[in-house]
């Protein structure tokens, strides 16, 4: 048996989701092939084989596969699926796009965003917004399986030694093209990477006042989320967004400011390590999840918390 | 130019989803049931494709149980021209659904299907892209805008790291996200008016298709519960909490 994980890259570097989705995979059991698919990912293709526990790094290097189109990526995967019982890839944006195209092609369903792995065809997944788990037995010939990154540890970016080998590219479909990603700036870290996050909601009133979030997050080298509807009102880019149909992190703390706690927010971080709620009604469902929960206008609170720090 | 656009019946979304007493499955008995959010937009885009001249009919289509025929009358009401509700009463995986539509495609022939990208229930994010696979077809997936210039479309979607824009060739698939647009709501008239559009019901069985499912649901559960926290009353007791009790900071 063996797994094949489909490592998300950017810039000659692994994202963490990737480290995060090898250990899925190991929990599967068998040996551990990566894919390495992109435009100049040599440095990429490295990185994946330095992971531990990795045995073969595939690479296809090809200018078809830049900006990871779909329908080139899915031809790719379908091309070398034979090998494999379980192809896994992070349930990111990346993941998501292109693997359940795979899937069709396959002619086997997608188990979407796993968060344990009981067996190799049993996993458990959030449903209804992480509302409920769901217990689910796939009883097709390859598994293809989405990560819910959070749920599994990242595994060891370094001890690895894993043979790198190409692979080619499949024949671009030529059916759409990328474009380009506009991307926010920010020196901050990443929102699915840091260990404390602050999000700030509709409470914050305007993008204006998020500067005040972003001078808490450098005294604790956190990063800035936010909820829908502070991303809906254009305080924020749509990258802050927290919850089912944005991101979905756990930090070791994630403080909500001015952010009222609906389950589709809650899907995204209930399952942070320490909560904190700030807000100025004391009925707001976030703190019904908060370890920590302070009453009050954050007009006042947030700038003190910084003075505090 | 022609849309199939795809409407499914969910759990309203202000509805907190409770596990059913044998563990089978969510508690739908008596529930507030609506159209899927998601599917709002998709609906809202063809309206204002064919309120700016590039659409000429919308056609919606629901698969599920006798019921989703209200919430196919809803998209009618809103603004789709002719409905089709294919009837099963399988909980369907999202496989087969793109199987059906396919079907669906195949007899209706429009150049553009656009469906949500994920259906709030069971949260899988396939459909779209897996019926695009099946037509052979491009995909636009998480699209917060559309642009349709002739033979190509031009999609900015939304990713992890910002917002990608992308083109892709017609006819395609496109699964839309929560700010593509805002969806209108129905007028009194037109939900009366929606009544007697066209509303083609089919038995899934007629369409021969293979619709077995490949997962069988052993269990479901309530998630891990929270303990209670407590409430702090000022900014210093909770820096203090969060360095020493925490210990995260
Ligand atoms: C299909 C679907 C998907 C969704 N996906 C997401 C998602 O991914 N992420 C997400 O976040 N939401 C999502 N939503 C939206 C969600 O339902 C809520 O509408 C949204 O989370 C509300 O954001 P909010 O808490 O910032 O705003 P509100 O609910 O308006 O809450 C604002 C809060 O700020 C507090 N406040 C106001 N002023 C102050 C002040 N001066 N000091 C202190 N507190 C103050 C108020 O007491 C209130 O509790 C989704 C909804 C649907 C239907």
């Amino acid at each position: 048996m063996t797994v094949l994980v489909i490592a998300e890259h950017e810039n000659g570097a692994l994202a963490g989701a990737t480290l995060h989705t090898i250990t899925a995979a190991q929990q599967i059991g068998g040996d551990l092939d990566v894919l390495v698919a992109g435009s100049d990912c040599a440095a990429a293709a490295q990185a994946a084989a330095a992971v531990a526990g990795v045995s073969r790094v595939r690479v296809a290097d090809d200018a078809s596969l830049t900006g990871y189109m779909a329908e080139n990526m899915a031809d790719l995967i379908v091309s070398i699926a034979a090998d494999y019982s379980h192809v896994l890839a992070p349930a990111t944006t990346f993941g998501k796009n292109f693997m359940p195209r795979a899937a069709a092609l396959l002619d086997v369903s997608q188990i979407s965003e796993i968060s344990a792995v009981i067996s190799a065809d049993t996993f458990e997944r959030p449903i209804y917004a992480g509302n409920a788990m769901a217990k689910v037995q796939s009883s097709d010939s390859i598994k293809l399986i989405t990560v819910r990154t959070t749920k599994f540890d990242a595994a060891s970016a370094e001890g690895g030694s894993a043979t790198v080998e190409d692979v080619a590219a499949a024949a671009d479909t030529g059916k759409s093209r990328f474009v380009g990603v506009a991307a926010s700036e920010s020196d901050r870290v990443e929102l699915t990477s840091a260990s404390i996050v602050i999000s700030g909601g509709r409470g914050m009133q305007s993008g204006d006042n998020f500067p005040m979030l972003e001078r808490v997050a450098d005294k604790l080298g956190a990063a800035v989320g936010a909820s829908r509807a502070a991303v809906d009102a254009g305080f924020v880019p749509n990258d802050y967004q927290v919850g089912q149909t944005g991101k979905v992190i756990a930090p070791d703390l994630y403080i909500a400011v001015g952010i009222s706690g609906a389950i589709q927010h809650l899907a995204g971080m209930k399952d942070s390590k320490t909560i904190v709620a700030i807000n100025k009604d004391s009925e707001a469902p976030i703190f019904q999840v908060a370890d920590y929960g302070l009453v009050a206008d954050l007009f006042d609170a947030v700038p003190e918390l910084e003075n505090e720090l | 130019m022609k849309v199939l656009v795809g409407v499914k019946r969910v759990l309203d979304p202000q509805v907190k989803a409770r596990v059913n007493a044998d563990k089978t499955g969510i508690d739908l008995t008596n529930a507030k049931m609506t159209m899927n959010p998601f599917d709002e937009n998709a609906v809202e885009e063809a309206i204002r494709l064919k309120e700016a001249g590039t659409v000429e009919e919308i056609v919606a289509l629901s698969i599920g149980a006798a019921k989703s025929e209200e919430t196919l009358r809803n998209a009618l009401a809103l603004g789709a021209d002719r409905a089709i509700l294919v009837q099963t009463d399988e909980t369907l995986e999202p496989l087969a659904i793109a199987k059906i539509f396919k079907a669906i495609v195949d007899e209706e022939q429009p150049n553009l299907v656009m469906v949500g990208k994920q259906a709030i229930d069971d949260d899988c994010n396939q459909t779209g892209q897996m019926l695009s696979a099946l037509l052979d077809w491009p995909q636009a997936t998480f699209a917060s805008k559309l642009e349709i210039n002739g033979d190509t479309a031009k999609v900015t979607r939304e990713v992890d790291a910002g917002l990608e824009s992308i083109d892709v060739n017609m006819p395609a698939v496109v699964t839309v996200d929560l700010r593509l647009n805002e969806p209108r709501y129905a007028s009194l008239p037109n939900v009366m008016k929606a009544k007697r559009k066209p509303l083609d019901k089919k038995a899934l069985a007629d369409l021969g298709l293979d619709t077995a499912n490949r997962m069988t649901t052993l269990e479901v559960m309530e998630p891990p519960a929270r303990d209670a926290g407590v409430l702090v009353e000022t900014v210093s007791e909770l820096v203090n909490k969060l360095k020493n009790e925490a210990k995260v900071i």
